[in-house]
Formats: C-alpha cells, structure tokens, sequence
C-alpha cells in the first residue's frame, strides 16, 4: 500500500499519510475479533473527513495542521467493518471547486494526462482509484463533487440519497446539500463501501431511519425499467464525444430490454444559478467558525478582535473561498435575501417538483451526461468562475433535490474517459446500483467512441 | 404635558435541563471555565446539533403556562454575527416560525389594578458563551461552558405603562415559569435576563413614540430604576423639543445612568436562514396535549383552591402562593393534620423568617403539624411554642420532645396548680381582698401572677378555674 502511494505521490492526491499509520492500520484490522465486510480494504478518504489520526485541512491554510478530537462517523463505520484508512486526500479548498485546483495544498493532476485536471472537488481520491492506488475511496458532494471527477477519471462515483449517510465528521460546506460519497474501479467496489457507511446516526439529525442499503446482483435484463432522457441534458451544443458515448449506452439499455422515453425536467437551468445561492449563503455561515478563536492557523494582528478576524480569514482562506463567503453573505443579507435566498429556495422546490413527476409517471431512473464535456486542462477555466460552475451542469440537480445518482465510465474520447449519469428516486440506490453494474458489465468503458 | 409611558419586556430563561440544547454537556453553574465543552458546542469542524428534548418538552410547557399556542411545526434558523465567545459564528435560535405564539396572562398593576399583559412569542434558542475582560490584563478570555446552554426567549407585548408594571409582570412571568418547573430564573446565576423597550408619547396619542432599548438588567429592581431612568430621560428630550432616537442602552446601577451602547454593539444584520442542519421541529399534537397536561397547577388556580378549600383569607392565599415551595410546604402541613389557619400563621410568621433567610423550611411539615397540635391540645402555650420552634428549627427534634427538654410543657396537676394559686394569695392579700370585695377585674392580674410563678407552665385552662374557686372562698 505504501510503495503504491509513493508510487502515485506525483499526482499531489494525497495529503496526510505514512507507513507507519498504514502498518498499525493493517495491525489494527487484523486484530479485530471478526473479519468485516471491508476486511483490509485500503479505503482514501477526501480531506475534509475528520480524522483522529491525520490531520483534517480541508484543503485550506487556515487548518493547516488541525486534527480532529473525532472520527467522523462514516470514518468509523469503516474503521468498524475492517477498513484500513489509507490516506487523507487532495481536494479544492472545502471543496469548493471543480477540478482540485483551488487546493493550499497544489492542484491533483489527471491519472491519464498530467495537463489535464481531474475534476472536483473530490479530486485526489478520484485519482487514487482511477490509477489504481486504491479500489475505493471516500469523497463527499455539495454539487456533484463525486460524480463529476469520477467522470473525468473514468470510474464509479455514486451520491447518495441525502440523508442516508451521515454527515457528522463531514466539514461543512453546504449542510442541505452536503453528501459523503464514494469512489470505486467499479460498482461492486463502491457498493460495498456505500453499504458499510450508511444508516442512521444518532449524531446527525438529518439521517433517515431507513432500512440498511443492501447490495444486489444485477438482474439478468432491464426489461420492466423505464429509463427517463430528460431532454435538457442533452443541448444541440452538447460535446460530440459525450453525446457519441451517451447515445452508445441508450442503444444498451434497450438491447437490454429497458423502456427509454424522452422527456421535460423544466426548470432544469435554474440549477447551476440556485446552487450557486444557496450553496455560497450556507458556506458563509458554515465558515464563520473558522475565525482563529479557537483552533487552526491565527494571523498575528494589532488591534481589536475585528482586526484578528481580517488578518486570519484574508490570509488563511483562499481567492474560491473568500469569493463564495461574500457571495453567500451578500444573497442573505438585508434588502437581497428575499430576491435571492427566498427565490432560490422557491427554485430548488420547482427542481425537485420536476424530479418527482418524472418518477411518478412511471420512470424508474434519468439517464444523461455526467459532465458536458471530458477534463479539461488545467488552467484551463481559473479565471472564469462562471465557465468552471457550468462543469456542475448536469450534476448539482441531483444535490438540489436531495436524490441519490451514480456515475459510470462508458467510453473514451481521445483518450479521456466520458460518464454517464443515472438519477434515481429517494432511497432507490439499490436497484440504481444493479442496473449501473448490469450496463457496466455490457459497455466496454474503455472503447474510444466515434461521434 | 402628560405623557403615556409603553414598555415591553423581553427575558431570556434557561431551560431547566441537566445537559445543553444541541449536545450532552451539563449546564452545571459556577464549573471552572471550559470544562463542560465537545466537539458540538464549540462548534469544532464537521460536529452537528442534536436537539435536546427536554429542552423542547421544558420550552412547550413555560409556553403553554403563559397561555400561547404551541405551534406543530417550527423551524430553528442561524443568526449569524462574529463575536469570540459565539462558537460557530451564528447562534442557533428560532426566527420567523417559533415554537409558540400568543399567550397572554394576568399581572397586578399598582396604577390599574388587574390588567392582561401579551406574549408575542416564546422560542427555543442556544446561549452563548462568556467573554472575561477582567481575568487576563490587556486581554479577553472566553469561557465556552454556557455555550449551547438551552434558553427560552420570551417577547411581551407593549402593554407596560410603567416602571412599577414591568416590575410586577416580572415578578408574575418569573412565578409561573417557576411553577411550571421550566426554569431556576436566577438572575445571579445568569438563568433569567431582561432586555427592556421603551418608548414614550403624549397621553392621548396613538402613534408610537420612538422606542430604546436597555439591556442586560441584573435584577427586577433595576429594571425598575433604569426604566425610570430612560422614561425620565426620553420626557425631558421630547420637552425641549427634541427626539428621541433609537438606540440601545446599558444601566449602571452605580450612577442610576443609561447610557448608549457603541453603534457597533448594537446594529447588526444577522441574516437569519433556516438552519440546514436541523429538520423542522415537528410536534404531535398528542405530545402537545401530553405536555399542556404535565402542567402543574398554575398561581392564580392555586391560589383561588386555597383560599376556597382550606377557609383562607384572599391576601393569606396570595402569600401562600406566592412561591411555588411556599404553597407546597403549607399543603404539606395541613395534609399532616393541622388546621389550616394556624398553618398559614405559623407559616407567614415563624416559618417565613428563616425561609427568606435560606430559601427552604427547616422544620418538616409533620413536625409543624405536630407542634400545632400541641398548642391546640394546650400542652405548649403560643408563646412557648416558638421557643419549641425555634429549638425544633436548629436540632430537628420532635416537637413533644422538645417542649419536654425545654420544660415548656404546660401543668395541668390540681396540686400543682393549687400550690401556685396558694403563694399568689398568700403574696397578694390586698388584690385578693379588692376581689372579694367586688374588684372582678383584678382576676386578670391574679391570674398572671399564677402563670408568672410557674414561669409559663401552668396551664391557663386549668389555673384558671383553681384561682377562682380560691377567690370565691372554697
């Protein structure tokens, strides 16, 4: 496990291990009176997953060296089922971001071509399982953080339902939007941790007591499965390969016996613009504790408290995050929450409106595009925030209207892997998931597409 | 000019909980700083709130005493704002939906005799913690052990017109909260805050004047004094032709002054969201009948059972119920066979003594009850008694074995008596003569020589009879 992590270090993914916690890691699995579901899995986990044993950055200067009183509970929930934590990885500051550039800490590189980023924020892990480091790792999602660099990446990302895993231990970035999710080589991989994490938590109030997430075996077919197009994923402008590789997987599906129907998820463009309030206005109160009070990195400063506050968060916070805290106070602020807070909450409701009368009309899953186009370079969208949030297109709905959605690599182009999405209904993952592993044992994910 | 004075009061009570709002700390008072502190109440990365129930329980019940509707669904929202001992940098409270809403209950006006008082709302919020200027010289410490500490807020409605009438609604919302067993409400111990609004306008007028705010009073009495303050203040601007302005003020009790507080003390936008880590608070409206139903019995029903139950007089009934203890111990007693009317007296005369000097009753009802049985047999005299009571106070003995150590218990032997009544005639032969000869009156003074020479024991109901069998020459 150590010689490939050196192996990888190139990829700047990880942040915090050594060989010695991987030894008493391993140790302390193979003590365990019983062998676990994850018996000496080696499993990443991103960053802003507190830790006991590593220091939790979250990317960021102004946790530099800051460790964790506590394990998080999905940090626990492996440890309990005989993971070993293998490392602490690389992601945009607090996870604010979509390529692991916005990292105090030096961008990730992409597995397959160094120039290119691996998207993000959950970069580093996804680059870990994508060069084989590790088959899976912990991520976590506010807009499509999971889906999206595992699109990249070429492997398996899923989201869950929110509410299914436990956020306690999880930084707060967006809390009603905030998901730990999962990075795996393939579904089963993922499955089986997305299987161990979740559940109830009496530590977060917003789990659901819900049956455990069971892992089942694909069926034999898709028939009696209505796979859902929703047309606004797929735009005239859409990129060639993508759509090349999206239409090979609706050919799939239906020589696999699946009903595909074309469909309206309306109010599908407000997504990105109604993320991109409500994310930033919980952000900057999420971040307000983050102040050099108590813990974390403190900026020397003359004067009154005020002055301690400025010199700490100006320096110990980076360009993405300071951007997003001002947004986010500005859209609750006096005078502009009702134009903007208000309407974008009225929005996030007519999103998951859209959602569920497409699943009550007899659709069993979505299926579009996980990302419009493959990675891109890096540098590539720094200095146009706009034109880096429009990477989260078709990913932040699922955030939004708390539904749980997987991505699988199906194709190549020019070398870069192309996901695809699928969109479940609360709670569904479990037949989502078998019919990803169904598709995913009939695409050759690989295969160069041709548009 | 005459002028129209409108106050509403708000107070912050802290919930009688053993463990904070949001985590499992305790809430023990007077613990060394920052000790009673996890990862959630000072708001270390990735820990979450978990509501306190009986925090929600202890908030429902303070709000169905004041008579407002609990509501089924409310929200807990963030107000946002940075101070060193806010741990999160927002405080968890309720904004625009809160748990309850519209009470409204009875206080005693001096000025206007009984008068209905509102109660806009009543919600859960999580206190902060203490900045200390004083520990560290040039520096501020912060103590975290209140932080997350539950509280309940509870606005009034602008019904005060004076100082006096918003010292009697504190009294009565402090009397109920304290029945209810929602809240200590010690303002020593920080379990009960006031923040004061004022404003005045010419008697008649019905547009509001302008309001102030004063805050952070440490007693009911200098709510009273800075209100007087700020009501004499803002009358004296208005007379000379000025306004007044809106601003928040602090009291010094030294100087009897308000004074503004910085502007940037005082004026914030807090932003306020719903606060996404915590689901709707959702109340059954079984849970809500439920809590109405473990109310105890509330002051003024109490007050009106003593007083028709047990024969008392309005004002005794009024004293008796004034606490919640006070009321407990004299059912206690008279449950324990005392006759109700001696109960009151002992408890508003002897009993109260040492009760406003400790806060508690140092002799159990059964023993009060006993003693009083003791002068009603006549064994004791009243006056004797209070010796017994007092000796009973300190040592905890039963009341007969007290008398008797004491030598307090009266004398009821015909030879006994007859020997003292023998030496009072023998002493008095004048007195005893003018009797006889008419002076009926001198029976009194006779008689008092008797229980003089017993020094207090002899009994009255037999000395009595014994003297005047002598007198009339048998």
């Amino acid at each position: 496990m150590g010689a490939r992590l050196a192996a990888a270090s190139g990829l700047n993914a990880t942040l915090a291990w050594s060989g010695e916690a991987l030894a008493a890691e391993a140790a302390r699995a193979d003590a365990m009176p019983a062998r676990g579901a994850l018996h000496g899995v080696p499993v990443a986990v991103k960053d802003n997953i507190v830790t006991v044993e590593q220091p939790s950055t979250c990317g960021s200067r102004i946790l530099a060296g800051y460790v964790s009183p506590f394990n998080a509970t999905v940090v626990e929930r492996l440890r309990g089922a005989g993971a070993l934590i293998a490392c602490k990885t690389n992601l945009d500051e607090f996870a604010m971001g979509s390529s692991t550039e916005h990292s105090a800490y030096g961008r990730v590189l992409h597995p397959l071509d160094p120039e290119r980023v691996p998207g993000g924020s959950s970069g580093g892990s996804a680059a870990l399982v994508a060069a084989g480091v590790v088959p899976a790792a912990l991520g976590s999602e506010t807009g499509g953080s999971v889906r999206q660099p595992a699109s990249f990446c070429g492997i398996v990302g899923i989201k869950p339902t929110y509410g299914r895993v436990s956020r306690y231990g999880l930084v707060a970035f967006g809390s009603s939007l905030d998901c730990v999710s999962v990075f795996g080589r393939t579904v089963s991989d993922a499955e089986g941790v997305l299987a161990v994490i979740s559940g109830l938590d009496p530590l977060d109030p917003t789990t659901a007591d819900r049956p455990p997430l069971e892992p089942q075996s694909p069926p034999a077919s898709l028939a009696g499965t209505t796979i859902g197009i929703p047309r606004e994923y797929f735009p005239a402008d859409l990129h060639s390969g993508v759509k090349a590789a999206c239409d090979s997987v609706i050919a799939t599906m239906k020589e696999l016996g699946a009903k595909v129907v074309d469909l309206s998820l309306p109010h599908a463009g407000y997504a990105v613009p109604t993320y991109y309030i409500i994310a930033p206005a919980e952000a900057a109160a999420n971040l307000a504790r983050f102040d050099g009070a108590r813990y974390g990195a403190r900026q020397p400063a003359d004067g009154d408290v005020r002055a301690l506050y400025r010199a700490t968060r100006g320096k110990g916070f980076g360009a993405e995050v300071r951007r997003r805290i001002l947004v986010g106070t500005y859209v609750l602020s006096a005078g502009y929450h009702d134009a903007y807070y208000n309407r974008a909450q009225a929005a996030r409701a007519r999103i998951a409106e859209d959602f569920t009368r497409a699943f009550a009309s007899g659709v069993s899953y979505l299926f579009t595009p996980t990302t419009p186009t493959p990675a891109f370079k890096a540098g590539e969208k720094t200095d146009d925030p706009v034109a880096m949030y429009l990477a989260d297109i078709f990913v932040c709905s699922a955030n939004l209207a708390g539904l749980p959605a997987l991505s699988i690599p199906i194709g190549r182009f020019e070398g870069l892997p192309v996901g695809g999405q699928l969109m479940a209904p609360p709670f569904a993952e479990a037949g989502m998931l078998a019919a990803a592993a169904l598709l995913e044992r009939h695409l050759d994910s690989t295969r160069e597409v041709s548009p | 000019m005459s002028w129209e004075t409108m106050i509403g009061l708000e107070v912050h009570v802290q919930l009688g909980t053993r463990s904070k709002m949001f985590c499992g700390c305790s809430t023990s008072f007077g613990d060394p700083p920052n000790t009673n502190v996890c990862p959630v109440c000072l708001g270390l990365p990735g820990a979450l709130p978990v509501p306190n129930e009986q925090a929600i329980r202890l908030a429902a019940r303070g709000a169905l005493a004041l008579g407002c509707t609990v509501h089924q669904r409310s929200i807990f929202a963030r107000k946002n704002y940075f101070y060193p001992d806010l741990p999160k940098g927002y405080q968890i409270t309720q904004f625009d939906r809160p748990l309850s809403t519209g009470g409204r209950f009875a206080i005693e006006s001096a000025e206007r005799g009984a008068i209905e008082v509102t109660i806009e709302r009543l919600h859960v919020e999580e206190d902060a913690g203490k900045s200390l200027h004083d520990r560290i010289p040039g520096k501020t410490a912060v103590d975290l052990n209140r932080a997350g500490v539950p509280l309940a807020e509870i606005v009034g409605g602008p019904d005060l017109r004076s100082p006096a009438e918003a010292r009697a609604y504190l009294t009565t919302l402090r009397r109920l909260l304290v029945y209810a067993g929602v809240s200590e409400c010690s303002m020593e111990k920080g379990s009960l805050r006031v923040d004061a609004n004022i404003s005045v306008r010419p008697a008649g007028r019905s547009a509001l004047g302008t309001k102030t705010e004063i805050k952070n009073l440490n007693s009911f009495a200098n709510v009273e004094r800075a209100l007087e303050a700020e009501r004499a203040r803002q009358q004296a601007l208005l007379e000379a032709g000025g306004t007044v302005e809106q601003v928040s003020l602090t009291f010094n009790a030294a100087t009897g002054q308000v004074r503004p507080m910085r502007s940037k003390e005082a004026s914030h936008d807090y932003r306020y969201f719903p606060d996404p880590d915590l689901p709707p608070l959702v109340l059954s409206r079984e849970w809500i009948e439920d809590t109405r139903a473990e109310l105890p019995e509330l002051p003024a029903a109490r007050r009106a059972r003593l007083a028709s139950g047990f024969g008392l007089t309005a004002y005794d009934a009024g004293v008796l119920t004034s606490e919640r203890v006070i009321a407990d111990y004299f059912e206690a007693v008279a449950a324990s066979g005392a006759d109700s009317k001696s109960a009151a007296n002992w408890i508003m005369g002897e009993a109260m003594t040492g009760f406003n000097e400790t806060g508690r009753f140092a002799v159990t009802p059964a023993r009060l009850a006993g003693l009083i049985a003791l002068v009603a047999e006549g064994i004791v005299s009243h006056q004797a008694a209070k010796k017994v009571y007092v000796d009973m106070a300190a040592s905890g003995g039963e009341p007969r074995d007290v008398a008797v150590r004491l030598g307090l218990v009266q004398v009821r032997d015909e030879g006994a008596l007859a020997g003292w009544v023998d030496e009072v005639i023998a002493a008095h032969p004048r007195e005893v003569d003018r009797y006889r000869s008419g002076e009926t009156k001198l029976l009194g003074f006779l008689t008092g020589q008797v229980m003089k020479r017993s020094q207090g024991k002899a009994d009255p109901k037999g000395a009595l009879p014994a003297l005047q069998r002598r007198l009339e020459g048998q």
